[in-house]
């Protein structure tokens, strides 16, 4: 009989509901309740938008978007929130510590629908890590893209997530960032406010922009209406969107939003398909 | 070269294609003002006299909390408005409003606003038109802040 190692790497394989083993090397506080892991165990190929079914050993599997860069395919990054039992025992995983891996899953960012437009990145909270791949690329093939905006809401200073990373970017000549957070203190300098009021003070050219959206869905769904009313195509409005995903290949159905799965349909979707659902409570 | 206030509301974005007439009458009421950066436009609990169109700089919104001492609910930018008390009884500000930088605004006052809305009702129309959608943004985007939307809700 096989040793049981060889027979579970011969199952992932095969069988893509079987995780595989990859180590955390490194871990990163980000802000409260959010680390970022970086993994090794492998090549590691995704697409920017892609997520990851994520095993905390003993506890149980959550799916996790990448939020590293594409081009890096020797080290996997995650950043995880605590929010439950699964992600609380993810973010307490330390250097050397294994942890289970299936993926990647799912349809990301129209990197290729992207070039030789204006692009509209607006992120909220948690959802810069999802569209973090998506920027890295954007920013690694600058000459295919035209304006390039990157408008970002966060809770309160002490909540903007990569904050060093976006000081970095805002100091570039050849993209925009903007950062506004819901309430702030004395000592903030920054816009408050929520992110629409970014949009509404945005430069860009609707008729040939796509936008990549990701964040709180509510946040979403203004965002997009914003956009919608500047004129920029509905189809060219993209929403990650997330759900309670379980199996990641479309199997289960716990992440069904009518007629689609987000895990295998998704989490990108174009908001065209997803105007006459995203604001119904019953789905 | 010294602009005109009229030439200055006519231009302003909040006052886009208003009847030359109707510009002329809120001229009439409007002066221009400048404010150092931490200078106060208003304070919370004062009458409401004057509102403000932001020519440049940025502006505040604080509300203060003996806790945890003012608090940036918003923040105002080149052509906004800021204040919308002074359309509503009892014409009190329910904020302070602070300069970040160095603002240059157009002062309207707003007793004589209103009297000629009272007097010219076209006029009082035309400004509650245009005083409703920012009105109405405003407590919209209130509305997603007090849900906490970025919060970690399990």
């Amino acid at each position: 009989m096989a040793p049981m190692t060889d027979a579970f790497s011969a199952a992932s394989v095969a069988d893509p509901m079987i995780p595989r083993v990859a180590r955390v090397v490194r871990r990163k506080r980000e802000i409260a309740d959010v680390v970022t892991l970086e993994i090794e165990g492998g090549a590691f190929d995704f697409a920017p938008g892609q997520f990851n079914m994520l095993t905390a050993f003993g506890v149980g599997e959550a799916a996790i978007s990448v939020s590293g860069d594409p081009a890096n395919r020797t080290r996997l990054i995650h950043t995880i929130r605590a929010v439950g039992a699964v992600s609380r025992a993810l973010k307490e995983l330390h250097v050397g510590e294994p942890i289970g891996l299936r993926g990647p899953f799912g349809r990301g960012w129209p990197m290729r629908e992207a070039e030789g437009r204006d692009v509209i990145v607006v992120a909220g909270g948690l959802g810069l890590a999802p569209l973090r791949p998506a920027l890295y690329r954007l920013f690694a093939e600058r000459e295919k893209y035209g304006r390039i905006l990157l408008l970002f809401g966060a809770r309160s200073p002490a909540d903007i997530l990569f904050r060093d990373e976006l000081e970095a970017w805002r100091g570039r000549l050849d993209i925009e960032v903007e950062a506004t957070v819901d309430h702030a203190r004395g000592e903030w300098c920054g816009n408050v406010g929520v992110v629409t009021t970014l949009l509404s003070r945005a430069q860009f050219d609707a008729a040939n922009a796509l936008a990549m959206l990701c964040g709180p869905e509510i946040m979403m769904r203004f965002v997009a209406n914003a956009l919608l009313e500047r004129g920029v195509a509905q189809e060219r409005i993209y929403l990650s969107m997330e759900r309670n995903m379980k199996c990641a290949i479309g199997w289960c159905g716990h992440c069904q939003f009518g007629p689609v799965f987000i895990c295998r349909d998704g989490p990108v979707f174009p908001y065209s398909q997803l105007r006459g659902l995203i604001g119904k409570k019953e789905i | 070269m010294i602009e005109s206030i009229e030439r200055i509301v006519q231009e302003h974005r909040f006052f886009a294609g208003m009847d030359a007439g109707f510009v002329a009458l809120v001229s009439g009421c409007a002066k221009n003002a400048r404010f150092d950066p931490g200078q106060y436009l208003f304070h919370e609990g004062d009458s409401a006299d004057w509102f403000f169109l932001l020519r440049n700089g940025s502006v505040a919104i604080e509300l203060r909390d003996p806790a945890r001492g003012a608090v940036t609910v918003q923040t105002l930018h080149e052509g906004e408005l800021c204040g919308l008390s002074w359309l509503v009884p009892p014409y009190r500000w329910t904020y302070d409003a602070r300069a970040i930088e160095q603002v240059r605004a157009i002062a309207v006052d707003a007793a004589c606003l209103r009297r000629k809305s009272e007097a010219d009702p076209r006029l009082g129309y035309d400004m509650m038109k245009r005083f409703m959608p920012p009105l109405v943004e405003r407590l919209q985007a209130a509305r997603m802040q007090m849900i906490d939307i970025y919060g970690a809700h399990d």
